[in-house]
C-alpha cells in the first residue's frame, strides 16, 4: 500500500526508511539528553513517542527536522542526508516533503487561517492565486474545521480549532512525513479521539508517515502501529504487544499503570 | 525532484465527447502548473465527459481536489462525466478531496481602498471616543482606589512598591541626567549665538534658565518616563494578561487595580518629581559649562545671572506638573496594560498606543498649564 507514494521520487529513497537516525547525540552543557541514539522510521507507519519528561521528546523531534543541531551523529530525512554541521537549514532543501505541527499551534498570529495555510504555498511559488485559495479551504475541510474559520484569525479560535489549523498548515503541501508535538494535549476526550481518528484517516489516504509524541495512551493504542519509548538517552522501539512484554521497569510501569489498563480495556480501540 | 516524471494533460474532443487524458503524476507541482489547462477544459460543454486516469501514478490531496473540481464543473450543468480506470488505492482520498462552496468564500471583492481608508478613519474616530471614555472610567477606578487605601480600608503592597520605585525612579536617574544636560547644552549654545548678535549674550543665562525649569526640564524628564516606564508597565500587565495571570488574581480575590495599577502608580507619583528636580539641575549644569567655555563666565557669575532671571515660580509650576504627568502616564499606561487581550501581538500593539497616547497627552496638558499660569500670573 505505501509502495505506490514513492513511486514519484528516485528509485532508492523508495527503499530506505522514511527516517533514519545514526549515533545521534544531544547535550545541554553537562546535561546529556541522546546519546547514540538510533532510530528507523518505516514509512508509511504512524510512530508515537513516549517518554517521561525531559527524556527529549521534543528535542529528537527538533533534531530530525534540523531545528536543533546534534552533537554528533546522522540524519537522513526522505533519503536525504540533514547537514549535522552549521550549513544551510535541512528545510530549504526538503521544502514541503515534511511538515510540523507545533504542540500550541505556533499559527502566525496576523495572518488568518486559510492564510496561514497558504503561507507555506506562497512560499514554494507556482501556485496560482485561486488554486492557493481552494487548496487552502480543502485543507480545512479535511481537518474538520467549519468553513468559516478561513477567515478568521488565530485568535479567535478555540485550543482544539488552532490545533486542526495547525495541522491543515502542517498539510499545506501533501507532505510525505508529518510530525505531531502532542496532538491530543489540551483536548477533550471527544475532541482527542477525533482528532486520532482524523490523523488516522488522513494517514491512510495521504500515505502519511506520521511521527508523534503523545502522552495519551488512547492515541497509542488507537493509531500507532510502532511506539518509540525514549529510555536512558537512548530508543526503544517495538509494538504495542512487543513493549508491553519489554521487561524494562518503566516501560512495565507506563504500560502496566492504571491509566494504559483503562486504555487497553476501552472497548472499540484495542486493536 | 518530480522531473523524472513529467504530468502531461492531453484533451481531446470528438463527437460530442470530450476526452481529458492524464499521465503522471497528479501532484500540488503538476497541479499548479496545469491548473489554468484544468480549468479551460471545465469550460467546454460537450454531451459527456470521460476522464482517462489510468495512467496517474500518484495522487495527492491537491490532485485529487482537481479532478473532482474538473468532474464536478460538469456534473452541475448535467453533463455526464465518467472517470475512468484511476487507480483504486486513490479513490479513498478523492472521496476526501471535497471544499463544501469554493467559490462564495473567496474574499475577491473587496470594497473599494478610498471607502476603506475612509471608513477606517471614521472608525479611529469612535475609538477614540471610546478610549477617551474608558480611560476617564479606569482613572475614576484609580482614584476609588487611592482613597480606599487612603482611609484604611486597603493595603499598600510595599514591597511592589519599592522594586517599582527602584525601576522607574533609581534606574531612569542616568538616562534623564544625561538627556537633560545635552538639551542645557544645545540650548545655550544655539541661544549664545543668536543673543550674541545683539551684544546680549549674557542674555543665555536666562534663556536657559527660565526654559529649562518651566519647560524642558519637566517634559523632556515626562516624555523619557512614558518611553521607558509607560511602556514597560502596558508590557509587563499585558503580559501578565496575556498568561491568564491577572485572572488567576482575581480568582484569588484580589483586586488588578490594587495589586498592579496602584504601586506602580505611586512608584511614579514619587519618582517623577525627584526625576524632574535631578534633570532641572542637570539641564542648569549643562547651561553653565556652555556659560563658562563659551561666554567666559564664572561659575559665580553664572550662578548671580541665573539667581537675577528666575524666580521661585519659574521652578515651582515645573514641579507643579511633575505629578500630574506622573499620574497620566501610569494611568494610561497601566490601563493600555489591562486592555491587552489574547495575543502576544497585542500586547506589542498596546505598548505602542500607551507611549503615543501618554506622550499626546502630557503635551496638551503642558499647554493647558502654560496657559492656566499666564492666566494666574506666574
Amino acid at each position: 500500500m505505501v509502495a505506490m507514494a514513492d513511486e514519484t521520487f528516485t528509485s532508492d529513497a523508495a527503499d530506505s526508511p522514511a527516517i533514519r537516525l545514526r549515533g545521534i547525540r544531544n547535550a545541554f552543557g553537562t546535561q546529556v539528553v541522546h546519546d547514540n541514539l538510533d532510530l528507523d522510521v518505516r514509512r508509511g507507519e504512524v510512530l508515537g513517542v513516549v517518554g517521561g519528561s525531559g527524556t527529549g521528546k521534543s528535542v529528537l523531534l527538533r533534531t530530525i527536522i534540523g531545528l536543533q543541531v546534534p552533537a554528533a551523529g546522522e540524519i537522513e530525512l526522505l533519503g536525504e542526508r540533514i547537514d549535522t554541521g552549521h550549513g544551510e537549514m535541512p528545510t530549504r532543501k526538503l521544502q514541503g516533503r515534511f511538515g510540523m505541527m507545533f504542540q500550541d499551534g505556533a499559527l502566525f498570529s496576523s495572518l488568518t487561517v486559510a492564510q496561514n495555510i497558504m503561507a507555506p504555498m506562497r512560499e514554494r511559488g507556482g501556485i496560482p492565486k485561486q488554486l492557493m485559495r481552494e487548496l487552502a479551504l480543502l485543507k480545512i475541510n479535511m481537518v474538520g474545521l467549519p468553513p468559516n474559520a478561513a477567515d478568521k484569525f488565530p485568535s479567535q479560535l478555540s485550543g482544539g480549532m488552532r490545533k486542526r489549523a495547525s495541522l491543515a498548515r502542517a498539510l499545506a503541501l501533501d507532505p510525505q512525513v508529518v510530525f505531531l508535538d502532542e496532538p491530543t494535549a489540551g483536548l477533550d476526550p471527544i475532541g482527542a479521539s477525533n482528532f486520532d481518528q482524523l490523523i488516522r484517516d488522513l494517514q491512510s489516504s495521504l500515505r502519511l508517515t506520521v511521527v508523534m509524541v503523545t502522552h495519551d495512551l488512547d492515541s497509542l493504542v488507537a493509531i500507532c502501529d510502532r511506539i518509540a519509548v525514549l529510555l536512558d538517552r537512548q530508543v526503544t522501539v517495538g509494538t504495542m504487544q512487543e513493549l508491553v512484554a519489554n521487561p524494562h521497569p518503566w516501560i512495565q510501569e507506563y504500560f502496566h499503570g492504571p491509566r494504559a489498563r483503562a486504555a487497553f480495556e476501552a472497548p472499540g480501540l484495542a486493536r | 525532484m518530480a522531473a523524472a516524471a513529467e504530468t502531461s494533460l492531453s484533451i481531446t474532443e470528438a463527437g460530442g465527447e470530450l476526452r481529458v487524458g492524464i499521465a503522471g503524476p497528479l501532484t500540488v507541482q503538476s497541479v499548479a502548473r496545469l491548473d489554468r489547462e484544468f480549468r479551460q477544459a471545465a469550460k467546454a460543454s460537450p454531451r459527456q465527459v470521460v476522464i482517462d486516469a489510468v495512467e496517474v501514478s500518484a495522487l495527492d490531496s491537491a490532485g485529487a481536489w482537481v479532478l473532482r473540481r474538473t468532474s464536478e464543473a460538469f456534473t452541475r450543468r448535467g453533463i455526464e462525466v465518467r472517470l475512468d480506470g484511476l487507480p483504486e488505492e486513490f479513490s479513498a482520498l478523492l472521496e476526501k478531496a471535497f471544499v463544501p462552496d469554493p467559490d462564495l468564500a473567496i474574499d475577491e471583492n473587496r470594497p473599494n481602498p478610498l471607502i476603506l481608508i475612509a471608513a477606517r478613519a471614521g472608525k479611529a474616530m469612535f475609538d477614540m471616543v471610546h478610549v477617551g471614555r474608558d480611560l476617564f472610567g479606569f482613572f475614576g477606578l484609580t482614584i476609588v482606589s487611592l482613597l480606599a487605601l487612603l482611609t484604611g480600608r486597603a493595603r499598600l503592597r510595599f514591597v511592589a512598591l519599592v522594586s517599582q520605585l527602584e525601576y522607574v525612579g533609581l534606574n531612569a536617574v542616568g538616562i534623564v541626567a544625561l538627556l537633560c544636560f545635552l538639551v542645557g547644552v544645545v540650548l545655550a549654545y544655539m541661544g549664545s549665538l543668536q543673543l550674541e548678535r545683539f551684544g546680549a549674550a549674557i542674555l543665555t543665562v536666562n534663556l536657559v534658565g527660565v526654559s529649562v525649569l518651566r519647560e524642558i526640564g519637566v517634559l523632556l524628564t515626562a516624555i523619557i518616563v512614558a518611553g521607558r516606564s509607560g511602556s514597560a508597565f502596558t508590557a509587563q500587565i499585558g503580559t501578565m494578561k496575556v498568561n491568564q495571570e491577572v485572572d488567576a488574581l482575581e480568582t484569588l480575590g484580589l483586586s488588578p487595580v490594587d495589586v498592579l495599577v496602584i504601586p506602580r502608580l505611586i512608584a511614579l507619583f514619587i519618582a517623577l518629581p525627584i526625576l524632574v528636580f535631578i534633570g532641572d539641575i542637570a539641564g542648569l549644569a549643562g547651561g553653565a559649562m556652555i556659560a563658562v567655555l563659551k561666554l567666559d563666565l564664572t561659575i559665580q557669575q553664572f550662578l548671580t545671572q541665573l539667581k537675577g532671571a528666575v524666580d521661585f515660580w519659574d521652578f515651582g509650576t515645573g514641579m507643579l506638573k511633575a505629578p500630574v504627568f506622573a499620574y497620566v502616564i501610569a494611568v494610561v499606561g497601566c490601563h493600555q496594560g489591562l486592555k491587552v487581550s489574547g495575543s502576544a501581538e497585542s500586547v506589542g500593539f498596546r505598548t505602542t498606543k500607551a507611549v503615543v497616547e501618554s506622550i499626546f497627552i502630557v503635551i496638551v496638558l503642558d499647554a493647558l498649564f502654560a496657559i492656566f499660569f499666564a492666566e494666574v500670573g506666574i
